[in-house]
């Protein structure tokens, strides 16, 4: 996994809450096509028109955030389905990091596992740089993982939290496989307890082949 | 030990390692495999030079992107006709159980496993699908995850998550004749919005809950998503325990008491709190029908679609407007009446047993609209044998409705079977997003009982008054 540390770019302003991941990634792609080329379908039904031309409204069509490394989104970013392609398709064109009000649980914690860093900030933070990005026509923000800070054009950096854990992981580009395989010794302990706790989980294999299974 | 939840007994039970932040690894009972995410964490295991910890904890069945036609093979939808192969040859090649396509006990994951009793009280279930939380209507902590988090379930049999709040949802009292558990869940989502339960682990609880058999609790749980909480779940009961005596992966005879007993312990005690409580009066829960583009877009089946212009806040505003715009409908005008041309019965929802009984019930003896196309998909094949014994598939065929092979479907879309372009389809799934039954399909949630009286009559229908 690709480490964050620092981005620098401009920060698409997309004020919509609710966008869901659906919208972020249509699932035919997901099952057409290999995760590398998932970015030029990132937001499809807005940013194509039905005859498939761009939409020179939607807000990643307009040549200052056309490669915006940033997006600055609305409450409850990336919602609905579990599809791990929605960041996929967001990193594919470019974007690192998603500033919004709130999250989809799920998606958030698909960020994590592919170095794109969600910050959730205030409603009223995130209207102000959306604000300042949209007066500043694509200027840079700069957003530093180590510092925890957000640096608008012309304005004084803000500072945002993220779980320790999370932050380090960021930084040191390991998903949470990467940080669980470092401590699998507790993980042999655990089953061995909780196959005398639980017996009735532990002996119904569901494997294929195992004594008793009628299928 | 200080008072818990039904959700931290779970919780607290499969906590491998306590990390810091409010961060777990947490044990991981059961995982689920599908031919969308499934196959993708396989290969990725595959590619990372991993094996899988534990295949007898794994179950592998395709549902998402197979055909629903009858007489369907695995190469039926030729987009994705890979994917049932990978998810087979995956499976194999790391010894887990893996259900075929046309199999007597394929379905959609989230039917199958309550159905075989492969979900049980207090397990902690995964996969790669946010409809997982179908599965806490039985008291399991159930949870949709991303394909990495599936590879890291596939690798480590557990998976590092952050504790969430917790949210209790009472309905008091009873529900009204006519409504249904679809309508509980949709007036929740419309109350609390579709982020009111970001950040949060659902308990429902009340005498409407209690009084729900095992299927209407399923599709309360499977929703929970759709109001942001990865997790729902119902404290195990005696219709739980009704439920998965003798079903296939139930334990039994001494194991059975064994289980029995700690079930018992699992519901939350009488001193344990909350950080938030809603409570919803049952009765007056009306019917509900989706006017919009986010689940939170619900209003009774009597009612009209509201004016962008009377939205509490300027983001919902623009948020009505553009659903308003792509749905076709204008403020004000009654749901009811609304020109259709699709009706889809079947999901992880509303595809069991007494979804199709109680559509059936609504068409019996009568004929889907001229220019309305009608399926009904059944979530397994389990629930397609026995609504084909019991005389309900008969029902719904002989009212001109395609009664087809188990599947995800139109739900979701990912195998060709869409709604096509500016049609309207009411459908008894959970997701009424902009493309997510087809580029510009326009999609009404609502229960079976709504999506079968419309599909009568051709107009979105309150089933109460089909015979005026």
């Amino acid at each position: 996994m690709e480490p964050f540390c620092r981005v620098t770019g401009p920060a698409a302003p997309l004020a919509r809450d609710n966008v869901d991941t659906d919208v972020i990634i249509r699932i035919e792609r997901l099952a057409e096509l290999d995760r590398d080329a998932l970015g030029s379908y990132a937001f499809e039904a807005l940013r194509y028109r039905p005859d498939g031309s761009e939409d020179p409204d939607f807000i990643l069509n307009q040549v200052a955030y056309r490669d915006a490394p940033i997006l600055l989104a609305g409450e409850n970013f990336g919602c609905g389905s579990s599809r791990e392609g929605a960041v996929w398709a967001l990193a594919g064109c470019g974007i690192r990091c998603v500033i919004a009000k709130s999250f989809g649980g799920i998606f958030a914690n698909n960020c994590y596992q592919n170095g794109v860093l969600p910050i959730a900030l205030s409603g009223s933070c995130v209207d102000a740089l959306t604000m300042r990005a949209l007066d500043r026509q694509g200027a840079a923000f700069t957003v530093d993982l180590d510092a925890k800070t957000i640096a608008p054009p012309g304005g004084e950096p803000i500072t945002f939290s993220i779980d320790g854990l999370r932050r380090r992981a960021l930084l040191a580009g390991l998903d949470d496989l990467g940080l669980t395989l470092q401590i699998t010794d507790a993980i042999g302990s655990f089953q061995q307890r909780d196959r005398i706790a639980r017996p009735w989980i532990w002996q119904r294999s569901l494997l294929p082949n195992a004594p008793g299974n009628k299928r | 030990m200080s008072a818990r939840t039904l959700f931290d007994k779970v919780w607290d039970a499969h906590v491998v390692a306590h990390l810091e932040d409010g961060y777990d690894l947490l044990h991981v009972d059961l995982n689920l495999l599908h031919d969308l995410s499934g196959v993708n964490a396989l290969d990725d295991i595959a590619s990372r030079g991993l094996s899988v910890r534990n295949p007898e904890l794994q179950l592998a069945v395709p549902d998402h992107a197979i055909s629903t036609d009858p007489g369907r093979t695995a190469m039926s939808n030729p987009r994705s006709a890979d994917r049932v192969p990978r998810l087979r040859a995956g499976a194999h090649a790391h010894g887990i159980r893996y259900i075929d396509i046309n199999d007597p006990s394929q379905g959609i994951v989230h039917v199958i496993g309550p159905e075989f009793g492969m979900t049980l009280p207090g397990m902690l279930i995964t996969c790669g699908d946010s409809h997982t939380s179908t599965h806490g209507a039985l008291g399991a902590l159930a949870f949709g995850i991303g394909s990495s988090e599936v590879s890291h379930v596939l690798a480590t049999q557990t998976l590092l998550q952050k504790r969430p709040q917790q949210l209790r949802v009472t309905f008091e009292g009873r529900l009204a004749v006519g409504a249904t558990p679809k309508d509980m869940i949709l007036s929740l989502i419309g109350e609390i919005g579709a982020s009111g339960g970001n950040g949060h682990a659902i308990e429902y609880a009340g005498s409407a809950i209690q009084d729900l058999s095992m299927e209407g609790r399923l599709t309360v749980c499977n929703m929970s998503i759709e109001c942001g909480a990865k997790v729902g779940m119902i404290a195990p009961d005696q219709v739980t325990f009704d439920y998965l005596s003798g079903r296939e992966f139930a334990p039994r005879g001494a194991r059975w008491e064994e289980a029995l007993a700690a079930w018992r312990g699992l519901p939350t005690d009488l001193e344990a709190t909350f950080a938030r409580d809603v409570v919803i009066d049952a009765a007056a829960i009306a019917p509900q029908v989706t006017w919009g583009t986010s689940p939170e877009h619900t209003i009774a089946i009597d009612g009209h679609v509201p004016d962008p212009n009377a939205a509490p806040s300027a983001a919902q505003r623009q948020a009505w407007s553009l659903a308003l715009s792509y749905m076709g409908l204008s403020p004000g005008m009654p749901i009811a009446g609304t020109p259709i041309d699709r009706v889809f019965i079947g999901s992880c929802t509303n595809g069991r047993l007494s979804d199709f009984e109680a559509a059936a019930a609504i068409v019996y003896g009568r004929r889907v609209a001229q220019g309305v196309t009608a399926w009904a998909v059944p979530g397994s094949q389990a629930v397609k044998t026995e609504a084909e014994s019991r005389g309900i598939a008969d029902v719904l065929k002989s009212a001109g409705i395609e009664w087809r092979e188990p599947g995800c479907s139109s739900c979701v879309a990912v195998n060709g079977e869409v709604v096509p372009p500016g049609q309207r389809a009411v459908s008894t799934t959970n997701r009424n997003f902009v493309g997510r039954q087809g580029p510009q399909a326009r999609t009404h949630l609502a229960s079976p009982e709504i999506a079968a009286a419309s599909a009568i009559t051709g107009v979105i229908t309150d089933p109460r008054h089909l015979d005026d």
